[in-house]
C-alpha cells in the first residue's frame, strides 16, 4: 500500500512541480501539427510548459467554462464572444484563420457554399455532418440557414449526423463517398483521403477565424493567470504571428497569422 | 493488403527505432495500468473472497451488481470521474484531471469489478469442494477464505490477465480524464484514437499491433511464473 501510494503522489507531483498551461483547444490545431511546430517555440522563450486537450470548440469551451483549463484557443465567434461576456474569459483576440472547404467525391459548382449545399440537398446526396457542437458543426449549420434549409429532417438518410471529430468524419466520408464541411488545414494533413477531392471552396462565408481566450480568474480563481496571459501575448505577439506564417505544407501555409497589432 | 503490411512497416520502425515518443506512451500504458491492475486486485480479491465464501444479507444482490459492473461502459466512468475530478466539481481542488493519477483511478474502477467477479467464482467453486474438510476441521470463515484464496491462487491469474486486458485496451474513460495530453497523458490506446483522427491509418494500427504484442508478452510472461509455480508447488 505504501508503494502504491507512493506512486500515486509521483504520478501526480509534476502537476504541483512545474510552470504549465493547460489549452482547451479544437482540433484542427494539432491535427494539422501546427502544435507540434508551435509549441516547442513558445515552451523554449517562455519556460512554460503548454499542454494541450484537443476536442471540439463546443467541448473545450464547457471545459473551460468548468475552469478545467487556463486557455482557450477554438474557432467559433459567436460562442467565443458567449463565453468572455458571461464573464468566463477575459478578452478575446483574433490569432489566425484559414478557410473552410466542402469536401466530397465531385466537385460542385455553385454560386455560393449555400447554394452548394442546396444542390447536395437537392441531389439528397450523402452528407456528413459533425452533430457535435464544434467550431465546423456550427458553421455547418449557420450555413444550411443561408440555404434555408433544416437538413436534419433527412438525419439518418442522406444527411448523417457523425457526432464524432473532424478525423473521424472524414474518415467515414473517405470510406462512404460523402460530402462534409472541414477546415482546409485538417484536409490538407489528413493522410486517408482516399478519392475524394475538394469540392466547394473560395467564397467569404467559409473564412474560419481563429480566437484565443484567457479564462477569467475572477471566474476561475485556480486558473494559471500569468501563464495564460503570457500565452495570448506570445501567441498574438511577433514571435507566435511569424511562428504560424512559418508552419507550411508544401510550401502552402496552412494558417494566416491575423493578430491585431 | 497493401495497409496490413505497411502498419506491420510502421510497427517495426518504430520498434527497432527505439522511437523516444512511443517509449514514453508504452511505459506510462504500463504504469497506469499496471498500477490500477494492482490497486484493482487490492480491492477486487478480498471482495471477492467475500462474495464467493461469504455467508452475509445482501451477498446476491451485491454478486450481481459486481457482476453487472463488468460490463461498465468505459466512456460513462470517464464521464462521471470527470464531473467528480472537474475544478467545478466536487473534489476540483485536489487538482487530479488530466494527470496520469486520474487515469489510473478510472481504470481502477473498470478492472475492480472483474476481480471481485471472478474471484468470488473461483471462490464459490472451491469452496464447494472444501466444504466436507472445513467442517470437520471447524475453521472460521476469514481462514476458510484465505485457505480457499491460495488453493485458488493459480486460477486468479486469470482474474488478474483478464484485469490487465480490459485496463490496457480501454480508450473512452482515459481519454476523457486524461485528455490524451501529449509527453503528459498520453497512452497507447489515446495515441492510436488520434492517428486515426489523423487519417494515419498504417501508423494508428501499427501502434495496435506494438499494444497487442505486449499483451501476448504479459499474458505469456503470467502463464509462464504459473506454470513454474505450480510445478514448484507440485514438486
Amino acid at each position: 500500500m505504501i508503494r502504491l501510494a507512493l506512486l500515486l503522489t509521483l504520478t501526480a507531483a509534476p502537476v504541483f512541480a512545474q510552470d504549465h498551461i493547460l489549452i482547451q483547444s479544437t482540433t484542427s490545431t494539432q491535427n494539422s501539427g501546427l502544435y507540434d511546430h508551435l509549441l516547442p517555440l513558445f515552451q523554449a522563450e517562455t519556460g512554460i510548459e503548454p499542454r494541450v486537450v484537443a476536442v471540439g470548440t463546443g467541448q473545450a469551451i464547457r471545459n473551460a467554462t468548468n475552469c478545467d483549463g487556463d486557455v482557450l484557443l477554438v474557432h467559433s465567434r459567436a460562442a467565443e464572444d458567449a463565453f468572455v461576456s458571461a464573464g468566463y474569459g477575459t478578452q478575446r483576440h483574433d490569432v489566425m484563420f484559414n478557410d473552410f472547404i466542402i469536401i466530397g467525391p465531385e466537385t460542385i459548382t455553385a454560386d455560393s457554399p449555400a447554394a452548394a449545399l442546396t444542390s447536395i440537398a437537392q441531389a439528397e446526396l450523402p452528407f456528413l455532418s459533425r452533430g457535435d457542437d464544434s467550431g465546423t458543426h456550427s458553421r455547418e449549420m449557420a450555413l444550411w440557414n443561408t440555404a434555408d434549409i433544416d437538413p436534419t429532417g433527412a438525419s439518418g438518410g442522406w444527411y448523417r449526423e457523425t457526432g464524432a471529430g473532424m478525423g473521424a468524419t472524414l474518415n467515414i466520408a473517405a470510406g462512404m463517398g460523402a460530402y462534409t464541411l472541414t477546415d482546409r488545414a485538417t484536409w490538407l494533413t489528413f493522410a486517408n483521403p482516399a478519392d475524394l477531392v475538394i469540392s466547394y471552396e473560395g467564397h467569404a462565408d467559409l473564412n474560419n477565424q481563429y480566437g484565443v481566450i484567457a479564462v477569467s480568474p475572477q471566474h476561475c480563481p485556480s486558473v494559471n493567470a500569468i501563464g495564460a496571459q503570457t500565452f495570448v501575448d506570445w501567441i498574438t505577439g511577433t514571435s507566435g504571428q511569424q511562428a504560424i506564417a512559418a508552419y507550411r505544407l508544401n510550401g502552402a501555409p496552412l494558417f494566416t497569422p491575423n493578430a491585431a497589432e | 493488403m497493401q495497409d496490413f503490411t505497411a502498419a506491420f512497416r510502421a510497427a517495426l520502425d518504430l520498434v527497432f527505432r527505439m522511437d523516444a515518443d512511443l517509449m514514453e506512451i508504452v511505459g506510462l500504458s504500463l504504469l497506469v495500468s499496471g498500477a490500477a491492475v494492482t490497486l484493482a486486485c487490492v480491492i477486487g480479491f478480498p471482495l471477492g473472497a467475500a462474495l464467493g465464501a461469504g455467508r452475509f444479507a445482501g451477498r446476491m444482490p451485491l454478486l450481481v451488481l459486481v457482476n453487472a459492473a463488468m460490463g461498465l461502459p468505459p466512456v460513462v466512468v470517464g464521464l462521471t470521474l470527470y464531473l467528480l475530478l472537474s475544478r467545478a466539481g466536487p473534489l476540483g481542488p485536489l487538482d487530479l484531471l488530466y494527470t496520469p493519477t486520474a487515469m489510473i483511478l478510472a481504470q481502477t474502477v473498470l478492472v475492480t469489478p472483474i476481480v471481485a467477479a471472478i474471484t468470488a467464482q473461483i471462490v464459490a467453486d472451491l469452496s464447494e469442494e472444501y466444504r466436507d474438510l472445513f467442517a470437520t476441521m471447524g475453521m472460521r470463515r476469514t481462514a476458510q477464505a484465505a485457505t480457499l484464496m491460495w488453493d485458488g491462487r493459480f486460477a486468479l491469474t486469470t482474474a488478474v490477465l483478464a484485469g490487465a486486458g480490459r485496463a490496457l485496451a480501454e480508450v473512452g474513460a482515459v481519454v476523457i480524464v486524461g485528455g490524451n495530453i501529449d509527453h503528459v497523458t498520453r497512452v497507447m490506446t489515446t495515441a492510436i484514437a488520434l492517428e486515426t483522427s489523423r487519417g494515419a491509418l498504417e501508423l494508428a494500427l501499427g501502434l495496435g499491433l506494438i499494444l497487442l504484442t505486449l499483451s501476448l508478452g504479459i499474458n505469456a510472461a503470467l502463464m509462464g511464473v504459473r506454470a513454474a509455480a505450480r510445478r514448484l508447488s507440485d514438486g
